[in-house]
């Protein structure tokens, strides 16, 4: 099913006349409202009028997530605070958020990107939608929320956790759709073993997973626990949140929402724009975002695009599954964990010296965390109680600046490898790609 | 009357401790006692050898995070009641005991090691009640 013919089925020539015009009034927008990038697009020659179809793209300047950082919170938005009428943040490094601004426009075009992303997967308002995506902060609850509610299915705002009362209503309600991250779908799938649940007492057919990474063989291990067909969404908060891209019944990648999000794949280390089929890193310029209209956003995740006609009938380019990312962030339990942030907590403390190693492992299908911090033999007590109160004070500090639990591990000193260059901080046991 | 003790952080590694003991023996140095407080992940050696300064630099070179801690030693009689009696001493001053080792050698004697949270106090209480310390001379070569 379709949700929008129109622009999700569009002449490719059409929806490429379309980007061009929508790009243009946004360049024009932010020139006019955004002093930083009015500053930049100066710094490069380039006035509104250079951008007049979307092959212009190419010449304006790319935008990266340290440029989100300078400008916290609100120095990238093109709308006064008045027109402002969501917020929503994620975790960056040195503590402070990525924060990202919606005008009313913005969320109805959002609830318009999941309604298409829901109504892919044949959903409708016959439909009862449990969401354990997390609410608050973080965009994947309220951003399923509001597209689930513009289809008319009806909404179990639940949040994540909380998993004897999610499997109780899954059952009660009669839920026929889940979104959450794949990992806690898993979860979920073994609990209902656990709890010895009838799987004839669920109606659950179908889920929406995304926020992290996962693998085919995840995907395989969730429809057999939950016996479900499981789909992957993706989106990232910057752009709009979920709904940037979803995967439809040919399961052969994820269709972008082309119309409102222009994706471009281009050489990481050389900026150049590679052509359709080959890998890169994913850009994207939401050409109709008002509250915060970012310019060829850099989203550090590599993958392909494929851009001929999908047999569900679409025209809208596929995205693979991202195959890894250009920077050094993790995406653990959804949360995005950058190694430099375990790193300033550990600056922080004058008892620890920033040789760390992250550890990230997935058991029972959670993601686990565990950092090696040495113990450096200029603080070392020789009690127990002493060290003990030291990894507790470590695991509390970094539980507040990522918002994630992580096991702390005491290592000698000198057994964390230096390196002369890029160190190694980070070993990934998840078998995701 | 104050002793030194070597303090080593040892994470639970098959075969670390025999590198460090493998260090100490190359150096020839002698280990008098020791101790070992564990965790799931690491462990805590504390020991009195024979020249503790020179052990704690070697063990330094050779990537050890080691510590030098003062401690007492005190000498009780081998027999039931001998370490009660000293205790009983120790606690009815208020002084409180971080953690202790004890070993016996001989028939007459057994010897102690304690930290505690005031050390200076620990040796006025036990030196008023007439027990045996060990001296900075014959610790380091029980």
């Amino acid at each position: 099913m379709i949700w929008n013919e129109h622009y999700e089925c569009m002449e490719r020539e059409s929806l490429l006349k379309l980007q061009g015009t929508r790009l243009k009034d946004m360049v024009e927008r932010v020139y006019y409202s955004v002093p930083f990038y009015r500053t930049r697009l100066q710094e490069k020659g380039i006035e509104p009028g250079d951008i007049q179809t979307i092959d212009d793209l190419r010449k304006l300047p790319f935008t990266t997530k340290q440029d989100l950082r300078d400008n916290y919170p609100f120095g990238l938005f093109a709308k006064p605070q008045q027109d402002v009428v969501r917020l929503h943040a994620s975790s960056g490094t040195t503590g402070k958020s990525t924060v990202v601004g919606y005008t009313h426009n913005d969320i109805m075009m959002w609830s318009e990107v999941v309604a298409r992303s829901l109504t892919m997967i044949g959903a409708t308002r016959d439909d009862i939608i449990q969401v354990a995506y997390g609410y608050g902060l973080f965009t994947g609850g309220l951003g399923l929320h509001y597209g689930a509610e513009k289809i008319g299915a009806s909404v179990i705002p639940i949040s994540g956790g909380n998993t004897k009362k999610q499997l109780q209503l899954m059952e009660d309600f009669g839920s026929t759709l889940i979104a959450c991250t794949p990992s806690y779908a898993a979860f979920l799938g073994e609990a209902l073993i656990e709890e010895k649940i009838d799987p004839a007492s669920i109606r659950l057919r179908a889920g929406i997973f995304g926020a992290e990474p996962w693998s085919e063989e995840m995907r395989a291990q969730i429809e057999k626990l939950l016996r479900i067909k499981a789909y992957d969404i993706y989106g990232l908060s910057e752009i709009i949140g979920p709904g940037v891209s979803m995967e439809c019944p040919c399961q052969k990648g994820m269709h972008i929402f082309e119309d409102h999000f222009i994706p471009e794949i281009i050489n990481p280390d050389t900026c150049e724009v590679l052509p359709y089929g080959e890998l890169g890193e994913l850009v994207f310029t939401p050409a109709t975002k008002e509250a915060m209209p970012l310019i060829r956003y850099r989203t550090r995740d590599l993958t392909r695009l494929h851009a001929e006609k999908c047999d569900c009938g679409r025209t809208l380019v596929r995205m693979e599954k991202c195959v890894g990312r250009s920077d050094d962030m993790l995406i653990i339990r959804g949360v995005n964990v950058f190694p430099s942030q375990v790193e300033s907590v550990l600056l922080e403390m004058s008892e620890t010296k920033p040789h760390y190693l992250l550890v990230v492992d997935r058991h029972n299908n959670l993601d686990i965390l565990e950092v090696q911090v040495e113990v450096d033999e200029q603080f070392f007590s020789d009690e127990v109680k002493e060290l003990e109160d030291l990894r507790r004070r470590i695991r509390a500090n970094i539980a507040s600046v990522l918002g994630l639990h992580a096991e702390i591990r005491l290592v000698e000193p000198g057994t964390i490898e230096r390196s002369m260059g890029k160190a190694q901080r980070v070993v990934d046991k998840r078998k995701i790609h | 009357m104050i002793i030194k003790q070597l303090s080593v952080f040892l994470e639970n590694r098959t075969g670390r401790l025999t590198e460090l003991t493998g260090i100490l023996a190359a150096n020839d140095i002698n280990i008098s006692a020791f101790s070992i407080a564990d965790t799931a992940d690491y462990g805590i050696l504390r020991m009195i050898v024979g020249r503790p300064e020179q052990a704690a630099d070697v063990l330094k070179n050779h990537g050890f995070a080691v510590k030098v801690t003062e401690v007492v030693g005190m000498i009780v009689p081998h027999k039931p009641g001998g370490l009660h009696h000293a205790l009983q001493i120790i606690s009815d001053n208020n002084v409180a005991i971080e953690y202790m080792y004890a070993f016996a050698s001989g028939e007459c004697n057994a010897t102690v090691i304690i930290r505690a949270d005031s050390l200076e106090k620990l040796i006025a209480v036990l030196q008023e009640h007439k027990m045996e310390l060990l001296q900075k001379g014959d610790v380091y070569q029980l």
